[in-house]
């Protein structure tokens, strides 16, 4: 085994050196600032292994318990640090378990590279042991995906898969490596990828159209701002903040917008879409200009499409030309970074406030609070709502913490009361509404963001997709805070067959195992709260910890998150009960 | 209100853009008409010429998503108007109906067809032009029993400029 300093000597003597494909693959790595890689080992990427053995003072493997949680685990950490996520699995069932969170990646536009083992070429379509076809399955929910058969094409494609990954609107890539290109020796030159020749990451900044919106913003009367993610991924939240001030716009976030403008912003007017708050709903179909900014009119955000803000000019900032009416039709679609649009339009508008407007937000959040937040945040029932929950760890977190969820009522709720003070703090699946994301994510997003505090709030039903994770937090020791809303329902699906199905609940109720018991099992410090009395207390001692911890927190079990727009319905149609 | 439109796409030459391809249009619940692929006019780009029957709207939306595929260069779509477009048939025929039926020989004839190949027990005859002329070359030989018969998707090329090349010499300078 070769010692640190002479890979590194060997590295600075030679431009070129002679190494296995496999070796190559950690070069190509660590050539691109990767310090952590989740995965699994196996047959058809063991000679990667082998070598991940030999560096492994220089970049550290995460053994999670199951593919699967390697993906949610490179998410959270992309979606924490803003760098590119990697998975590593090995051929067949390796890499098919990697598939739920590649499409999750790429539905929510997550940068993460994903290295699959393969059965040697020879062999590729006899039906191998542990042979799938991972290019041919992963295309659709790839960015862009490759099998690499000859290891002097590592280094091109690896360059390649990163920049790919990483620029534009990121999305996942997988590389698939045949197991003799990991055998195989070639002369090893790295390159960084400075550009592919049919791929435009970014459209140029489309002056003209910045010229209009800032037309449009002067002279509208009653703006309204929807932001999304686009804002985080392109690093523009200070220019969406400057804009957002001098324009005195109200400003609601789509579910993966959140965390962009702290929750306590005065033109933060909350959140649009399915259980958003009532006035950025209603007054979607009031404003006379809707600003879309680097988000993309899902189902979720607009209800019915017919009845979508049809009375409104629509501006669309976005970099990604297919979302330009793809859903919604733009009067002036704005494309390019809205980094460098939003810093553009900035010196174009006039600085102005909109009080009467931003009354209108302030009547509606009024009523939403009597009808709805108070009985969420200040019961007068015995059961504990999870909306309580949400506001003891903001009280415990000071309002400052990465909080990670699941899917389903628990990630509404938190998603709605969570306090946020930085950018990069709220982690969910927004897009593929994958259960199970949030315990392994929450393991990534701490690595990505190892000094800030990471919550991960998860339902009953989600915890048990990807409960052996806690195997991995154990291992690695991973500092962090998992709390459990135990309804013993799969909640939203209770709740529609409530609301939906004249309450036949079909196979939604969960017996359920002893959490702590199981969390204890894993070493884990852990405790259970069933009462209101002890809630405060447990959320206090749980964040001041210094080591990973579990919460569960049995909840009413027959709660419902409002408001809601049911399905199909317009974003007038929103319902408080 | 569906119309026939032809997709032109430039790409890379990639194993398994073609799947990549035909899963946009999968996802969607789209049939394609026919499909063909070949080399293009600049060295190492590929072409493919897609025949849908869609609404505009739709079809611009099919670009978008073609477009954003990282190994496409370009794609564009036409109406049947904008392109000049034909396709090649096909048809063998026993070699006896050649021989023992005069009529069969005023019909290659005046359909403009070609005769491939000729051998004892069979000859290929070859029609290139619109489908409603190999449609009617084909109902023409029928009854004389055609062997086997076979139709290539949709070869087009449109009126106006592409300007790939343009695109990849600016993509040169900016590199």
């Amino acid at each position: 085994m070769k010692t640190k300093d002479q890979i590194a000597l060997q590295a600075v003597e030679s431009e070129s050196i002679k190494i296995s494909g496999a070796e190559a693959v950690i070069r190509c790595l660590l050539a691109e600032n990767v310090d952590l890689i989740y995965g699994y080992p196996g047959g058809a990427i063991m000679p990667v292994y082998d070598e991940l053995y030999k560096f492994q003072d220089q970049l550290t493997h995460v053994l999670t318990r199951h593919e699967q949680g390697a993906t949610h685990a490179a998410q959270g950490y992309a979606r924490t640090s803003g760098k590119v996520g990697v998975a590593i699995a090995t051929s067949g069932p390796g890499a098919t378990n990697l598939v739920t969170g590649i499409a999750d990646a790429q539905i929510d536009s997550t940068p993460m590279v994903c290295i699959t083992g393969q059965v040697g070429s020879h062999l590729l379509g006899s039906d191998a042991f542990q042979e799938t076809d991972i290019i041919g399955i992963s295309t659709p929910v790839t960015k862009w995906n490759y099998q690499i058969t000859k290891a002097s094409e590592i280094p091109e494609i690896f360059a390649k898969a990163f920049y790919i990954a990483r620029s534009g609107r990121p999305g996942p890539v997988l590389i698939d490596i045949t197991k003799d290109a990991q055998f195989d020796n070639f002369d090893f030159a790295y390159q960084k990828c400075t550009g592919v020749r049919s791929y435009k990451p970014v459209p140029a900044l489309d002056t003209h159209a910045v010229t209009q919106a800032a037309e449009l913003i002067n002279q509208a009367k009653k703006p309204f701002i929807v932001w999304g993610q686009g804002v985080i991924l392109g690093s523009a939240e200070e220019e969406f903040k400057d804009v957002v001030e001098k324009s005195g716009i109200p400003a609601a976030w789509t579910i993966l917008g959140l965390s962009a403008l702290p929750t306590n912003h005065p033109l933060n007017v909350g959140m649009v879409g399915m259980h958003g708050n009532y006035g950025p709903n209603l007054l979607t179909n009031e404003c006379d200009l809707l600003i879309a900014i680097g988000m993309r009119f899902d189902d979720r955000v607009t209800g019915d499409l017919k009845t979508y803000a049809k009375q409104a000019k629509i501006i669309h900032f976005e970099i990604d030309p297919a979302e330009i009416n793809k859903n919604v039709k733009a009067d002036i679609p704005v494309l390019g970074n809205c980094k460098e649009s939003l810093k553009a339009l900035l010196p174009l508008i006039q600085k102005k406030s909109h009080d009467q407007w931003m009354g209108r937000f302030e009547e509606l959040m009024k009523i939403e609070i009597a009808e709805v937040i108070n009985k969420d945040l200040r019961p007068q029932k015995e059961g504990l709502t999870m909306g309580e929950v949400i506001v003891s760890i903001n009280k415990h977190s000071h309002g400052d913490a990465v909080v990670v969820t699941d899917v389903g009522q628990h990630q509404m709720v938190a998603c709605r009361y969570a306090n946020f003070a930085q950018s990069r703090s709220n982690v969910t699946s927004g897009g593929l509404g994958t259960m199970g994301f949030a315990l392994p994510a929450a393991l990534g997003a701490k690595m990505g963001a190892p000094e800030r505090e990471v919550v991960a709030v998860i339902g009953d039903g989600g915890y048990q997709m990807t409960i052996q994770e806690l195997g991995t937090i154990f291992q690695t020791q991973t500092a962090v805070k998992i709390v459990v809303l135990n309804n013993e329902f799969l909640g939203m699906v209770r709740q529609w067959q409530q609301l939906f199905f004249d309450k036949r609940y079909a196979s939604t109720e969960m017996v359920n195992p002893d959490f702590v018991a199981i969390a204890k099992g894993y070493y884990l410090d852990a405790k259970k709260v069933d009462k209101r009395e002890n809630l405060d207390a447990a959320v206090a001692e749980m964040m001041a910890s210094d080591k990973p911890y579990f919460l569960e927190v049995c909840v009413e079990k027959e709660d419902n998150v409002f408001p809601m727009i049911p399905t199909g319905a317009s974003v007038s149609d929103i319902r408080l009960k | 209100m569906d119309k026939t439109f032809t997709i032109s796409i430039y790409s890379e030459n990639n194993v398994g853009l073609l799947n990549r391809i035909s899963a946009i249009f999968l996802k969607r619940h789209i049939n394609i008409e026919s499909l063909t692929t070949s080399l293009s006019e600049i060295k190492d780009v590929f072409r493919f010429i897609i025949i849908v029957k869609l609404p505009e709207e739709n079809v611009k939306k099919l670009i978008q998503q073609i477009e954003k595929q990282v190994d496409v260069i370009k794609a564009f779509y036409h109406t049947d108007e904008e392109t000049i477009f034909q396709e090649s048939a096909l048809y063998k025929v026993k070699s006896s109906a050649l021989f023992e039926e005069r009529h069969i020989q005023n019909i290659i004839k005046e359909s403009h067809a070609n005769i491939v190949t000729v051998s004892p027990e069979y000859f290929v005859i070859e029609k290139t032009g619109f489908r409603k002329e190999t449609d009617r070359l084909y109902q023409d030989l029928a009854p004389f029993g055609l062997l086997q018969f076979v139709r290539s998707g949709r070869i087009s090329v449109s009126k106006s400029k592409m300007g790939i090349s343009e695109i990849l010499k600016k993509f040169k300078s900016d590199n």
